[in-house]
């Protein structure tokens, strides 16, 4: 019962947000929900969100995994991105012609990197000890120049008609394929996090690496795996982000996501140190960042002043699920319901308060 | 069992003096490389201050970051704070009215502004810092954008004057290429960080404030039991860190005289790594301000190093990266084999009584 509630309010803080803002959007145009079909496929605002949301919303799962198990965030997501993208668009350039079974090919090869820079990093946390943030700090400074070497040159070019299609969308399917991808990365990550117990583990590992030790989990590993999964999520996202781009441009491919992929496992409710966590959350988060970002741009904000004013609401949004203005509104709440039970149940509700006090009191001060 | 805890925790203080150690070894170890293999560039005093003279405002912040990492927390907005001090001043001065003491205060009055909002939501509102600095990097870029987009420089003459001026110092002077004597030139820049070294090295070691910082840094429930003003201490922290950026901004503005967008980009990232390579730790209660210099220099010194070979910028990241792999990996073995015997062994006999007496 008392686990329930816990969630709901966790979910509370992002839907409502989602809420408000789209209630801003239908505030603006009433035409918000309107889909449109142009070449087969369909567009408009919320296909939008969801087009330009997938690799937010993929690397923040990974993220939420990170953060849960070792307690803090990982910084080079978007460059490791960038980095396996380079690998995939290396890979299909040198293997010739564009198939699907290069593609396939190509992808399985930049996962392999994404494994090999997740444990790089996670040797570096698990093994040794350091602060998950200074560990992929290195990726982090070191990875937009190896992704330019792999490159060779200034943005290599994918003009293959498939790669369009995975980016963009396949003739005859109505819904975008990077919204597809994204669909399926969500389902496999749900199945991962049922069937195994793995969110039990990194999550025991987050609260309590003694405690989990002591129980037989081994927190080397499970911080290991949470980052070789967050290198898989970052080459799915940088073969997204490349597909759809079209081309591989080391210096700006998913710039600053990182930021916004921590923002989303704070946004979804999560701590940011460590322990108990909702995937749900961070994916709602991660849309509701994309929401914002359109929702700034629907609403003529000049583009110098969307940063701007994407701060002031991440701190309005923080202010209100801040642990004091919580309790706050907790102690408030529970005065209010103190009163509606004075007035409505009062033997039970507070018994030994009644008993201490004449009933009759109570009802004047009701009428007052 | 709680009697090892206890003698842990008095080694704290040793653990950043020994990190200290290692940073400032390294910085050595470093320059006294680069004197070795490009002799005639690194032995001159002209290049040793110009890493002071060009960096000035980046060896600030790092003494920022520094400051709020000892207390446990972790400011990412301070580069684009910084920028937008640099923004906001060049159209003070470049708007006819502007006057360089009021370009100083505007300067300092934002930062202090960012210090006020960030460290009064992280300290009273216990909202996690690093959401919180992010968003003020995001509400310092917006800001900037919307006060000017385009590059400015600022043509005023007082404050050209203020950017072209120059201590010489004729007794410490190099020869160049053509025989001619130059004398060495310090920028005012390199005084301002001189003098803010001290100051803060001071403040966080023999002040009160200094001192409780270190313990909330260290453990804020036990700094909270020892009666220490723990929100007080850390909304203080973040304070005196906005102060420093709007310090910061100035003197990259005095620096390079213009405003521009893209000024003190990825400062932020720069000053995190320039203090854990200074031996301070993310996880706080662990540093000390006189590495944090050393932190920076080393990093500025490995960039210098690597342009005099001439190997290309992307090559330079990569080392950069390699380097800082090496430190982090490097005071965290020594960190744990501190207290076990095999440093002891290790260490000759007569390096030990002195660390632990400390």
């Amino acid at each position: 019962m008392a686990r329930m509630k816990s969630r709901g309010s966790q979910l509370f803080l992002p839907l409502s947000v989602l809420a408000i803002l789209i209630v801003i959007n239908l505030i603006k145009g009433a035409d918000y929900f309107s889909i449109s079909i142009i070449n087969g496929a369909l567009y408009g605002n919320i296909p939008n969100i969801l087009y330009g949301a997938s690799e937010l919303v993929i690397l923040s799962i990974g993220m939420t995994l990170v953060t849960s198990s070792a307690g803090s965030q990982d910084l080079s997501v978007g460059v490791a991105a960038t980095i396996t993208s380079a690998v995939f668009v290396w890979v299909l350039v040198s293997a010739g012609g564009i198939t699907w079974w290069t593609i396939l090919a190509a992808f399985l090869v930049s996962c392999v990197a994404g494994i090999v820079i997740g444990s790089f990093n996670g040797a570096l946390v698990a093994t040794l000890n350091v602060q998950p943030i200074v560990a992929t700090l290195i990726v982090f400074t070191v990875g937009r120049s190896i992704a330019f070497l792999i490159d060779g040159k200034l943005s290599p070019i994918l003009s293959s008609n498939l790669t369009y299609q995975i980016g963009n969308a396949i003739p005859g399917v109505p819904v975008r394929t990077p919204i597809i991808l994204t669909v399926i990365f969500i389902v496999l990550a749900a199945v991962l996090l049922k069937t195994t117990n793995l969110k039990l583990y990194s999550q025991a590992v987050g609260i309590n690496q003694k405690a989990a030790r002591l129980n037989g989990i081994n927190p080397v590993r499970i911080k290991l795996l949470a980052f070789m999964i967050m290198g898989v999520c970052a080459a799915v996202a940088g073969f997204i982000a490349v597909t759809k781009a079209g081309r591989h441009d080391s210096y700006n491919l998913l710039r600053n996501i990182e930021m916004d992929a921590i923002l989303a496992v704070a946004i979804g409710g999560n701590s940011l140190y460590g322990g108990k966590f909702s995937i749900t959350g961070s994916i709602i988060g991660a849309y509701t960042i994309e929401v914002l970002d359109l929702t700034l741009l629907r609403l003529d904000v000049p583009t110098q002043a969307i940063n701007a004013f994407k701060a002031v609401f991440i701190i309005i949004l923080m202010v209100i699920a801040s642990p004091a203005v919580r309790e706050f509104a907790g102690n408030g709440t529970n005065w209010v319901r103190a009163r509606l039970g004075r007035a409505d149940q009062i033997p039970t509700a507070i018994g030994e308060d009644a008993s201490v006090v004449p009933k009759s009191d109570i009802s004047a001060k009701k009428e007052v | 069992m709680e009697s090892m805890n206890t003698i842990k925790r008095r080694e704290r203080v040793t653990d950043s003096n020994l990190l200290f150690a290692i940073a400032a070894a390294i910085f050595v170890l470093m320059y006294g490389f680069g004197i070795l293999t490009h002799g005639h560039d690194f032995l001159q005093a002209q290049t040793f201050f110009d890493l002071f003279n060009l960096n000035a405002a980046l060896i600030i912040l790092t003494l920022a970051e520094s400051i709020v990492m000892i207390g446990g927390s972790i400011d990412i907005s301070i580069g684009q704070v910084t920028a937008l001090v640099t923004m906001s001043c060049a159209v003070f001065l470049q708007s006819g009215e502007g006057s360089i003491g009021g370009a100083i205060l505007l300067a300092l009055g934002i930062g202090i502004a960012f210090g006020l909002l960030q460290g009064f939501l992280v300290a009273y509102l216990k909202i996690q810092p690093f959401i919180i600095t992010l968003a003020g990097m995001f509400l310092a870029s917006g800001l900037m954008t919307t006060i000017h987009e385009d590059p400015i420089n600022v043509t005023m003459p007082d404050f050209v004057h203020l950017t072209n001026f120059q201590i010489v110092i004729p007794w410490l002077g190099t020869i160049n290429r053509n025989r001619r004597f130059i004398p060495l030139e310090i920028m005012p820049g390199t005084i301002v960080v001189l003098v803010l070294a001290v100051v803060l090295v001071i403040l966080m070691n023999w002040s009160r404030f200094g001192r409780n910082l270190y313990a909330v840094g260290g453990n804020n429930e036990s700094a909270l039991m020892l009666g220490i003003n723990v929100k007080r201490t850390r909304f203080y922290s973040h304070v005196l860190c906005g102060l420093l950026a709007g310090i910061a901004g100035f003197v990259f503005i005095m620096t390079t005289g213009a405003g521009n967008v893209g000024n003190a980009s990825g400062f932020e990232i720069k000053a995190i790594a320039g203090s854990i390579i200074g031996g301070t730790l993310l996880s706080g209660g662990v540093g000390n301000l006189v590495g944090s210099p050393f932190g920076a220099l080393t990093l500025l010194t490995i960039n210098e190093l690597i342009r005099a070979a001439g190997i290309n910028s992307d090559f330079q990241s990569i080392a950069n990266g390699m380097l800082l792999c090496i430190f982090i990996v490097l005071q965290n073995v020594v960190l744990r084999l501190r207290g076990t015997e095999s440093l002891k062994l290790g260490l000759p006999g007569w390096l030990l009584p002195a660390s632990r007496s400390r």
